[in-house]
């Protein structure tokens, strides 16, 4: 990949010497040319509509800043408990979901780790109990979303999953159970800071990378090493219906980073000059194979075709205990989908939201549990659920 | 002791479909004392030597200049003073052996006496009493017993699973095992030469020799008896069904176990035990998953605390071997059924081949629950055992289509799932398994189909196979030469006397893990490159339990 000229790197770096000094302080923080854009979200998913209206960069410097500046102190939970109101899981979850650069399956982990903190049970019996029933609560939220299941199920068996809790007395169980939930909580929350991390030696100087779907983990990827002043250009798929291509290259041209916008089909014909592809996952499944953004098994499909490698950025938590065999065996996620002008009634749309990628085109997976082969999956979730 | 028959005569082995030199080499007395060092022995016969009692020049059913030949051998060799093992008719061998048991009888007294005795530790003269590892071991080969009979090398502890890697084409080997082979190892005719590190077949001519010996083989528990000759009648066949009635032979003679004075329960039964199974080795050979049980069974005799008594060590062994077959092979059976029903819908053509006991449970169960879909049942030649799995199907009101393998890409483009069974799955994701299983999960592959293969953890190994060749099990020739209600097929009748004619009837092959979509198991629905995994976190906890 060396032998590739990146030209646009030539062109660079007469502007670089010049405009080193500002770089180093601005970074991310691009405040200065903030646009408040405003796309027309039309997201598939209604539940993160609220999020990814408001994922704008300055929102984004506010979060760095809050997350990276300063040795973290650990986000408080919003809600007070209050001893006369009846404790709710959903209250809580929504609470947390109300930062939106925390994903949703972290807010369900923070919301469950409450739960457990607030339980007036007695009994471990009784704990567990409850905490299955917040856990279906939160799954009944929103049936279609993989990590949400899949983070409240893994919080179930992490926190659950000590022999100690056979030996001690209640209360100290209980304070092993929360001081496992934290600990859960931690790693998710951090998950996407430690997966920038891992990412870093895969992305080299003049590299160009090809991007599909507007994945947050991708973008802490990205950003990360725009940081560390590599040089390489992202190209990104329109990602039609949803816009997330409009709404990366916007993030992405903040951070200086050189853009260019593909039609979805465009991408085989630029296949040749790309040297990875990077998505992010809705969910990681049994298999090695993930669940992501309609569009990803194309693309995949092309990159393999072509040798170039793929690489999927997933927190631990969305492994799920799924196993599709083909793309018509997942839990269907439709969504509107509009083309603009009407359509006569007589035609059907394909209107599902993701597809299925196997696992033989993929070449490795950024976790926060370090940077895996797809067959680890398999691995990883049989250690914790058997 | 069985008389072993050995020809010695050298033959340059070569690599292909060759009949061996009949009669092209010189006859070298090569002695077979058992004293005589393995150098001598290999050193007396020039180049390579031919597969000791597979020979076919002892075929019974011919006479050829051999034979002859033979005979001539045996008069040079009658000079010397041990009786010969081999080249002697099988009366002379009957009353040889009939001999040398009175004279262990007489020499050990009361014990030879037993002739019935179930449990009776002290070897019979026939040495049945041997670790069946030891064949596998080519240092035995050196004969460091002088008196064979007494062979007990049993009390250590060999590998586990040697009969099914005893090298059938290893002079060294097969003369030990000879020695102490409880039933007569007949040869085969024409043997391919590919396979053959492999037993050959040998049912027809073997079933005579067992039911004479019944009463002769005094170590055998009657229900070790009975499970060994419907094995090699073929009335058990399924991995599932052989594993089980091979458990529950072993625990009736369990129960009826009673340890000898001055001998170790523990390592007693571990001789008993081992001794079974090479009995069962020598009836048909053992499945890999009988392996593992056979493994299972003697670590839990080995992990059996020493302050029990007899009676306690017997019933907790019957009770470890009752939740053996209940957790690893029912109940798993079940649970597989519940995770292969969840990929199962309406309007699906389910393809299978053969008849997987597992697999027919999925379509039954699926059936009953509602499910709407068809079923295609692949079957092939010589055993058409996928006629029963139809005819058990349609009395439950499935609609199936029958086809034979021929077939198969015809049908396929059909059908939406393929779900086959597997007799064991090995390390590297290879699925082992009926032979054609292999030919139907890839032309599903090439219509990119997904391929469920269903299979309880229990039969998960730690080998790792790359071809159909290494390890498999050879059938009877005979089955393909005949077809079945056409008499006017009858070409091959003279198979046996054509010099450059061999079948080959393979009972297994190897699919590689390519073409496996999914291995659904008691523990969930795994990638095959899980394999491992389940073998490495479970086999270690089970095994000590």
């Amino acid at each position: 990949m060396w032998w590739r000229s990146a030209s646009f790197i030539m062109d660079r770096q007469q502007k670089e010497k010049e405009k080193e000094k500002e770089k180093e302080g601005a970074g991310t923080k691009g405040e200065s040319s903030i646009s408040n854009r405003n796309p027309k979200i039309s997201a598939y998913y209604e539940t993160r509509a609220a999020h990814h209206g408001v994922v704008t960069s300055d929102w984004l410097a506010q979060a760095q800043a809050a997350i990276g500046a300063d040795p973290e102190p650990e986000p408080q939970s919003p809600l007070t408990p209050d001893p006369d109101k009846p404790f709710s899981v959903i209250n809580e979850f929504n609470s947390w979901r109300k930062q939106p650069h925390l994903a949703e399956a972290v807010a369900a982990i923070r919301a469950l780790a409450a739960v457990i903190r607030s339980s007036q049970a007695t009994t471990m019996m009784q704990l567990e109990i409850e905490l299955k029933k917040a856990s279906d609560a939160l799954k009944s939220w929103d049936t279609t979303s993989i990590s949400l299941t899949a983070g409240c199920d893994l919080f179930m068996r992490y926190v659950t999953r000590t022999s100690a809790l056979e030996y001690e007395d209640f209360n100290s169980a209980k304070s092993r159970l929360i001081e496992r939930a934290e600990k859960f909580g931690e790693i998710s929350y951090k998950a996407r800071k430690v997966i920038a991390m891992l990412s870093q030696d895969f992305i080299f100087d003049g590299s160009t990378i090809l991007v599909h779907g507007f994945s947050r983990v991708v973008l802490e990827v990205l950003k990360l090493a725009a940081q560390n002043k590599k040089l390489f250009r992202v190209f990104c798929t329109e990602g039609r219906p949803d816009r997330t291509g409009l709404r990366l290259s916007n993030e992405l041209a903040k951070l200086d980073v050189p853009v260019k916008l593909l039609i979805d089909s465009a991408v085989a014909y630029t296949m040749d000059e790309v040297d990875m592809v990077f998505v992010g996952a809705d969910g990681v499944v049994e298999s090695g194979g993930i669940i992501n953004m309609m569009g990803t098994y194309q693309i995949a499909l092309v990159a393999h075709s072509m040798n170039k490698p793929v690489y999927v950025a997933a927190e631990s938590y969305k492994f799920a205990r799924l196993y599709p065999l083909d793309q018509k065996d997942l839990a269907p996620a439709l969504r509107p989908i509009d083309f603009g002008v009407p359509i006569p009634s007589k035609v059907e749309v394909e209107r599902s939201a993701r597809d299925y990628t196997p696992p033989q085109y993929l070449t490795l997976l950024f976790t926060d549990l370090g940077v895996l082969t797809p067959s680890v999956v398999s691995d990883e979730l049989i250690q914790l659920y058997l | 002791m069985d008389a072993i028959r050995v020809s010695r005569y050298p033959k340059i082995r070569r690599v292909g479909f060759f009949a061996p030199p009949d009669s092209s080499a010189t006859m070298i007395p090569s002695p077979r004392h058992p004293p005589l060092p393995v150098s001598e022995m290999i050193s007396s016969a020039d180049g390579h030597v031919a597969l000791g009692s597979y020979d076919p020049s002892e075929n019974l059913n011919l006479a050829t200049g051999i034979e002859k030949r033979e005979e001539g051998e045996k008069e040079v060799l009658q000079s010397s003073s041990k009786p010969l093992k081999a080249k002697t008719t099988k009366a002379e061998r009957r009353a040889l052996q009939e001999a040398q048991r009175a004279a262990k009888a007489a020499s050990k007294g009361y014990e030879g006496s037993k002739a019935v005795a179930k449990n009776g530790t002290v070897a019979p003269s026939k040495g049945t009493k041997h670790s069946s590892q030891n064949k596998d071991d080519p240092s035995c080969g050196s004969p460091v017993v002088t008196d064979k009979k007494a062979d007990r090398p049993l009390e250590k502890d060999r590998k586990k699973d040697a009969p099914l890697r005893m090298q059938f084409d290893d002079k060294n080997r097969m003369e030990n095992a000879r020695k102490r082979a409880v039933v007569n190892p007949t040869e085969a005719r024409n043997r391919v030469e590919l396979f053959q590190h492999l037993p050959q077949y040998k049912y027809g001519i073997q079933l005579p020799n067992l039911e004479a010996k019944v009463f002769q083989i005094g170590s055998l528990h009657p229900s070790v008896f009975e499970v060994g000759l419907r094995y090699l009648a073929g009335d058990i066949s399924g991995g599932n069904a052989r594993c089980i009635a091979m458990l529950r032979a072993f625990q009736d003679a369990i129960r009826d176990y009673c340890t000898p004075r001055e001998k170790v329960l523990v390592r007693d039964l571990t001789s008993n035990i081992s001794s079974y199974v090479s009995y069962f080795a020598e009836c048909r050979p053992l499945s890999m998953s009988m392996g593992n049980a056979i493994r299972f069974v003697k670590s839990r005799i080995a992990n059996l605390p020493l302050n029990h008594s007899e009676f306690e060590a017997k019933a907790a062994l019957c009770s470890d071997i009752d939740r053996f077959i209940n957790e690893k092979i029912i109940l798993a059976d079940k649970v597989i059924v519940r995770h292969a029903f969840t990929k199962v819908k309406d309007g699906d053509v389910l393809l299978t081949y053969g008849l997987s006991c597992v697999v027919e449970m999925i379509l039954l169960y699926a059936h009953e629950l509602g499910k709407q879909f068809r079923v295609v049942v692949v079957d092939s030649r010589p055993r058409f055992e996928g006629q029963a799995l139809v005819r058990r199907l349609v009395a439950k009101g499935l609609s199936c289509t029958y086809t034979h393998i021929n077939g198969a890409s015809y049908i396929m483009h059909e059908v939406t799932r393929v779900l086959l069974g597997a007799s064991a799955v090995l390390s590297n994701g290879t699925v082992y398994s009926r032979v054609g299983t292999s030919c139907v999960a890839m032309v599903a592959h090439a219509f990119r189909i997904p391929v469920l293969i269903c299979c309880e953890a229990y039969k998960f190994h730690e080998r790792v196979l790359l071809d159909s060749i290494c390890s498999n099990e050879l059938g009877d020739p005979d089955a393909i030469s005949r077809v079945a209600g056409r008499m006017d097929v009858n070409c091959l009748d003279n198979w046996a006397s054509e010099d450059n004619l061999k079948l080959l009837n393979l009972m297994y092959d190897a699919t590689p893990s390519d073409y496996v979509s999914v291995i659904v198991t008691d523990y969930g629905m795994l990638p095959p490159t899980s394999v491992p995994v389940i073998v490495r976190e479970y086999r270690r906890e089970y095994l000590l339990m």
